[in-house]
């Protein structure tokens, strides 16, 4: 029985890809202000329903509310704040993270600071769903960049890493006044888990633990999640207790959980797709390092992809991208450390 | 072109008031009273003016940084934003914005961009959400002509006219953008000439003469709340002050200059409120010194102002998380 069913709730099993279009498609049918902005989103006779099929089947009362817009990420997102700012709940569809590059500055400079440098006068209630991570798309539709947004103030970070948290979070996100960037591993679009059949909500600043354990921490975002749990399954045949936490978040961050982990395993390591050099590996690492110093028994070790870029080449695309053998290799240093 | 006498000496009255609040800020600054520096609208006051007065208090305006015509004329008290350009905690926005990113909710203001080109897309959006929500409202959006050369303008332009929003673009051409002339940014020698490929009206308006602004604007407005989309309309103007309170203004030819200052806003509209009866020494006289007293008061109540304690910086970076 899976943990919604142990506390009585009805659920069903469906794909993370599907537990987005739920909560685009709840949050819509409850809120009429909730709009979605995108390329190529439309579902119908003439749509495609999203790069991804994330949007497919959200037709019917409320399809005029799926805006299919032409290719100007910049425009999207800045019109997305000035819609924000005057009534809209828009939801914006990035087809790929990697063009957020165009949109930083309307995220950065508009829609992070309005609130603050009106003194409060405007809100910006808006989302950005951005599909990130390496699937052999080339180097410009394949990167992972989580920190850059960790880095202004003003903008919510969401990473889900299950159904059951991409629902919750999205929902949560759309109904947060400020600007939430939130990032879908294209990885776990396919990844089925269980989701409850009645509304719930999960949220902001609230990491979760994967799978408890003992003798190792270990912080992984995203589809590394899930790689983390593998190898904390292989390594409990060997004897070792791993306790995977997954921070759901990363602004804010739930620094608490992490540090009360550290304090009970005194090890830990940081796991992310994003390149290791000042990636949230960096962030969370050196946190924990502030927060729980003295419980630690060895330094804590990140693991994240190769500081390099994405190539055609299939093998040199995934030996940048971090893997369950680097993470189990991290995991391996700290035991031995001492 | 008939405009009642009551509007006409509106804007007489909106522009005397915002160059005596310009040149008082000039001033102020050059006391060092101002943090940072200051752009200053001396010269434009009949485009700011023109549109504003050409569009209702519930419209919305995304304003541009030169000048403070535009804030006055939509409706913010004189005395807020002067406290907001010296950052004090009375200011419109609590002295966070300053020059760089005022707005006012209470006069529907979004606001000053200060990287160039975001008010376009802001602009856009405001006007999606009107359209969406039929709020009968519509969205004033002024840039510069330096503005009308960034990669946004093209992408606002087309999402507007694609969609039917309605929007109102007005450029202020002062034909320079910081030093830049505009003939050396730009091939086409109109802002309002690019409009055709975005199948929308595109106007080139005198920006010197407030009537002709107030039609232009209005004919357009009309056009953006019926339903049939936005205008580019294109002020031709001129600053008679540098770029920022910083500038030297080596780059522009005296004759230039001069020429421009026979053509000052002001001047001509007294001339022409003068030759219709409608304005006389004794009146200028009186609206000379209402606005005095108003931007006396203005610097009174800013300079009297508590500046915010510095760790009002860590408040308002996010909205209280409710769920909505």
């Amino acid at each position: 029985m899976s943990e919604w069913g142990e506390l009585g709730m009805a659920t069903r099993t469906i794909t993370f890809r599907e537990a987005i279009c739920e909560a685009l498609r709840e949050e819509m049918l409850r809120d009429e202000r909730v709009l979605i902005l995108g390329e190529n989103i439309c579902d119908g006779p003439h749509g495609y329903g999203g790069a991804f099929q994330v949007t497919k089947g959200l037709v019917g009362d409320f399809s005029d509310r799926l805006l299919d817009t032409p290719i100007c990420e910049q425009t999207i997102v800045g019109a997305s704040a000035g819609a924000a700012m005057t009534g809209l709940r828009p939801v914006v569809e990035l087809m790929y993270e990697d063009f957020i590059t165009l949109a930083m500055e309307p995220l950065v400079n508009v829609a992070a600071k309005k609130h603050y440098m009106t003194g409060g006068q405007y809100r910006v209630p808006m989302v950005v769903r951005a599909a990130c991570g390496a699937t052999g798309s080339g180097p410009a539709h394949s990167q992972t960049w989580t920190s850059w947004f960790m880095h202004v103030p003003g903008l919510r970070v969401a990473f889900p890493s299950t159904p059951y948290d991409a629902k919750g979070l999205l929902k949560t996100a759309i109904r947060d006044d400020n600007p939430v960037v939130f990032l879908e591993q294209k990885k776990l679009y396919d990844v089925k888990g269980e989701v409850p059949a009645q509304e719930y909500l999960v949220p902001l600043g609230r990491a979760r633990v994967l799978c408890p354990g003992e003798d190792v921490t270990v912080v992984a975002i995203g589809y590394m999640a899930h790689l983390a749990s593998q190898v904390a399954a292989g390594l409990r045949e060997r004897g070792l207790s791993i306790e995977v936490l997954d921070p759901r978040t990363l602004a804010p961050l739930d620094l608490d959980a992490m540090v009360q982990s550290v304090r009970k395993t005194h090890k830990a390591i940081v796991v992310a797709e994003d390149c290791r050099t000042a990636g949230p590996t960096a962030e969370i690492a050196a946190a924990i390092g502030e927060g729980a110093f003295e419980y630690l028994d060895a330094p804590i070790v990140r693991v994240g992809a190769k500081d390099s870029i994405i190539a055609h080449n299939p093998g040199m695309a995934e030996y940048v991208i971090p893997g369950a053998a680097e993470i189990e290799e991290a995991v391996q240093r700290v035991i031995d450390w001492g | 072109m008939q405009l009642d006498e009551k509007l006409m000496l509106q804007m007489y009255r909106d522009m005397v008031l915002a160059r005596t609040f310009d040149k008082r800020v000039e001033q102020l600054h050059a006391r060092g009273l101002v943090p940072g520096s200051v752009f200053s609208g001396i010269g434009e006051e009949a485009t700011f003016v023109g549109a504003c007065r050409a569009v209702s208090h519930e419209d919305y305006m995304v304003s541009s940084h030169r000048g403070y015509a535009q804030d006055l004329t939509k409706g913010l008290d004189s005395k807020l934003l002067l406290a907001e350009l010296l950052g004090k905690a009375t200011g419109c926005c609590g002295g966070r914005a300053g020059q760089y990113a005022r707005a006012d909710a209470s006069s529907n203001n979004l606001g000053v961009h200060q990287v160039l080109g975001d008010g376009f897309s802001v602009a856009v959006g405001a006007a999606l959400a009107q359209k969406r929500l039929n709020t009968g409202r519509m969205v004033l959006a002024f840039f510069g002509d330096g503005t009308s050369n960034h990669g946004t303008f093209h992408e606002s332009m087309n999402l507007s006219a694609l969609w039917l929003l309605p929007v109102v673009w007005v450029c202020d051409n002062n034909l320079y953008a910081m030093s830049t002339r505009f003939d050396k940014a730009s091939a086409v020698e109109n802002v309002a000439d690019r409009a055709c490929a975005y199948n929308m009206p595109g106007v080139v308006v005198d920006g010197n003469d407030v009537m002709a602004v107030y039609q232009t604007v209005s004919e357009a407005r009309q056009r953006a709340v019926a339903g049939k989309g936005p205008s580019l309309i294109e002020c031709k103007t001129y600053r008679h002050r540098g770029h920022s309170g910083f500038d030297k203004r080596r780059y522009r030819p005296q004759e230039e200059i001069d020429a421009w200052l026979k053509r000052d806003p002001i001047v001509r509209f007294e001339s022409v409120l003068g030759e219709r009866g409608i304005l006389d020494d004794k009146l200028v006289g009186e609206i000379a010194g209402a606005a005095r007293e108003c931007v006396d008061e203005a610097e009174e109540f800013a300079l009297s102002s508590p500046a915010p304690p510095p760790e009002a910086c860590l408040e308002l970076i996010y909205c209280p998380s409710g769920v909505n």
